[in-house]
């Protein structure tokens, strides 16, 4: 018995494996009778986006062929006609979830991170084979420039022109620096490119030094990412090793090396000139520019400094051609766009996009949307320094203006998903506390305004806040933003921002009504026992575990608000939903 | 190895292009997150039932994550004239499942096929 052909059903992730029973019953039926050879065979399988409400989708391999199916008699159909017959039936046919695209991520998952000969059999060290021998350095930053690749780190400035500033500064020695100090709650996409992919990140560093006339590079990266430093590690060695780095790169003139740096964990070092002075062994504190590093950088010289992402672009744009690039995405924001969809999505994971997806196909069709039956409440982009996105913007096409123009920001890619048991109040005060925690203190805007803030959101979460507090609290955001020094204090209150214009009536709530309606807010809450609905059976007052909970089966049950602890357990575990939150 | 001028480059990457069509691959995602989803444990139990089983022309590769995290740990199988296959929640039982019956005999496992959603944009172009 051997099989040649397989059909696989799929089903959503949360799904049970009977959901599909009858389709797959249907299926065995019609090839027991057609298929005596028993050449195929009939499979369950997950998909990670959605699944269509009212049909199942089966794929068919190796002819790589979707097919929608409403009901048994379609399978009946792709039996008799598609697999028997070998016709098509184009009725049924199905278009294939290919949304993402994938240039930052090609080789991750594909190739062995630590064996750098996997990496040349996919094109790798060709670009720089390429920039060396075959271009020259205004080439090189002509077609960077000519791709109009942006920078990933978050606020998108043309990298071509980074390079080109860089070039042209005066300097008698110039660095290239990588900042993979990626620190945003949630975000992880440099991570996985540089575990999966570390020799495209060294590829992309020599490139730029070659552009701008550099012949050492930094790379910044966290120590919190013990993986990530010894893929690299290797990585630097074997590339060392085989002529690829270090010394007349490939017989060549050109010379570059490369040094790894860790930082300590501190988000304000993913500023540039936070970074470089940690770079320099200073305490990592923002600098007012200009100077721009690419006068001014690193011990005082030129300096390209680029995100992980960015980098690991350059390779491609140099094998594949500016032309190419240049036509995936939008019209300002050119490429794709690497994004850690996590919070309440169905299937958390990386997505890799071309630039002007909508914010609904990233959530809905490529991570499957929110589970447990719960409804899309917002999407919070660019961590702590981005803003909420609600759900009447979700198919706003995604780039750098779009998201700006909506309160929020790329960043650097971290996108956290809220459905309805996440409180606004809530969420603003975890990324403020970060903020606030995350401030170096240089600068008074950011260091007493997010402690201000903080106060402010403080109150409201317990029930103290006035409505005038929500001005002050524009007020000293529109002031942060104007007067910080660094991007860190100048969006601190980009969160709080948001939520005020798409969820004011929450804040609302909070404050007048003294109520949160996801029920997180926990000052705010009481739970009382309904005695209508209340059965008497008893078990809130088994589980409670601050012992709040008296009474007994005969006389009834009651909480006692001033032990309660608020922990939900008692409300969660009865089955009458006899106990009340208000 | 001694260091590589440019003709040197050009005639190893061509040789190293040139990959074994005629091998089975297991490609297993050993990123932070697919370790911390238990992959290493996986990996050796793949290791341990290619061994077990006396598989000649399996090759057990290592690779980065996948971008799949909700169904850590992920694993592909390439098997020559079988389409790839992308496997979720591989736990060292599932691992044996898959060498017994997609190695071996071509049988997919049920249950924890993932959708490959991307094409590769070296080998298919655009």
């Amino acid at each position: 018995m051997s099989f040649n052909r397989y059909i696989l059903i799929y089903r959503e992730s949360d799904a049970g494996v009977d959901k599909n029973e009858n389709l797959f019953d249907a299926f065995m039926k019609e090839l027991g009778e057609k298929d005596p050879s028993n050449s195929v065979q009939v499979v369950d399988a997950v998909m990670n986006g959605k699944a269509d409400p009212d049909s199942t989708l089966v794929k068919i391999i190796p002819d790589n062929i979707y097919f929608k199916c409403k009901d048994p008699v379609d399978a009946i159909k792709i039996v008799d006609d598609f697999i028997i017959k070998n016709n098509p039936v184009k009725k049924l046919e199905a278009a294939a979830n290919n949304i993402q695209y994938r240039i930052v991520l090609r080789n991750c998952g594909v190739i062995d991170p630590e064996n750098i000969n996997e990496y040349i059999a996919r094109e790798g060290y060709s670009a720089l084979e390429k920039v060396l021998f075959d271009m020259t350095p205004d080439e090189v930053i002509a077609e960077i420039k000519k791709s109009g690749l942006r920078g990933r780190g978050g606020a998108g400035f043309p990298t071509g022109n980074k390079w080109a500033f860089t070039q042209q500064a005066v300097g008698d020695v110039k660095y290239v620096v990588c900042n993979a100090d990626e620190g945003d709650p949630g975000a992880y996409m440099d991570r996985s490119t540089l575990e999966g992919d570390p020799n495209s990140i060294i590829e992309a560093m020599a490139i730029a030094g070659y552009a701008v006339g550099a012949s050492k590079g930094y790379i910044y990266i966290r120590a919190e990412y013990p993986l990530a430093i010894k893929r690299l590690e290797i990585a630097i060695s074997q590339a060392t090793e085989m002529g690829l780095m270090g010394k007349n790169i490939m017989g060549s003139d050109f010379s570059f090396e490369i040094e790894i740096r860790y930082g300590a964990g501190a988000f304000v070092c993913g500023e540039e000139t936070a970074l470089l002075a940690s770079l320099q062994g200073e305490r990592g504190m923002p600098k007012p520019r200009p100077p721009f590093p690419a006068v001014k950088g690193l011990w005082g010289k030129p300096t390209v400094i680029n995100n992980v992402e960015t980098l690991a672009n350059i390779p491609v744009i140099i094998i594949k051609g500016s032309d190419w690039f240049n036509r995936i995405g939008t019209e300002k924001s050119k490429g794709t766009k690497v994004f850690a969809v996590t919070g309440k999505v169905k299937n958390s994971g990386l997505v890799e996009v071309p630039m002007g997806t909508t914010l609904r196909d990233i959530i809905f069709t490529v991570s499957g949307g929110i589970g447990n039956n719960r409804k899309f409440k917002a999407v919070q982009t660019g961590g702590p320094s981005g803003g909420v996105i609600p759900e009447k913007f979700l198919d706003t096409p995604i780039d750098y203006e779009n998201l700006v123009a909506l309160g929020s920001m790329m960043g650097s890619g971290g996108m956290i998903v809220m459905d309805e048991d996440d409180c606004m109040v809530d969420v603003n005060k975890f990324y403020l506390q970060f903020s606030v925690d995350e401030s170096c203190g240089k600068c008074a805007p950011c260091r007493l305004g997010g402690r201000q803030l903080l106060t402010y959101l403080q109150d409201i979460a317990k029930g103290n806040g006035d409505l005038k507090d929500i001005d002050k609290m524009k007020r000293i955001g529109n002031a942060m933003q104007k007067a910080s020094l660094c991007g860190l204090g100048q969006t601190t209150s980009n969160p709080i921002q948001s939520a005020l214009k798409y969820f004011y009536d929450e804040y609302e709530e909070h404050i007048v009504h003294k109520k949160c309606r996801a029920g997180k807010c926990l000052e705010l809450l009481t739970y009382t026992i309904n005695p209508e609905k209340c059965s008497r059976c008893g078990i809130c007052k088994r589980v409670c575990p601050a012992s709040a909970i008296s009474g007994d089966r005969e006389s009834g049950f009651a909480i006692d608000n001033a032990v309660c602890i608020k922990c939900g357990e008692c409300y969660n575990r009865c089955k009458f939903d006899a106990i009340d939150r208000g | 190895m001694s260091k590589l001028n440019r003709e040197q480059f050009r005639s190893l990457r061509e040789k190293l292009k040139a990959v074994n069509e005629q091998q089975t691959e297991i490609i297993v995602g050993l990123g932070s997150c697919g370790i911390a989803a238990g992959a290493a444990r996986t990996f050796d139990a793949f290791q341990k039932e290619i061994k077990a089983k006396s598989l000649t022309g399996v090759v057990l590769r290592r690779t980065g994550c996948m971008g799949l995290c909700a169904s850590e740990p992920t694993v592909e199988i390439k098997v020559p004239g079988m389409a790839d296959i992308i496997y979720g929640w591989v736990t060292p039982e599932v691992a044996r499942d898959i060498v017994q019956k997609h190695v071996m005999r071509q049988i997919l496992v049920s249950n924890c096929i993932q959708d490959k959603t991307f094409k590769d944009i070296l080998k298919e172009g655009e």
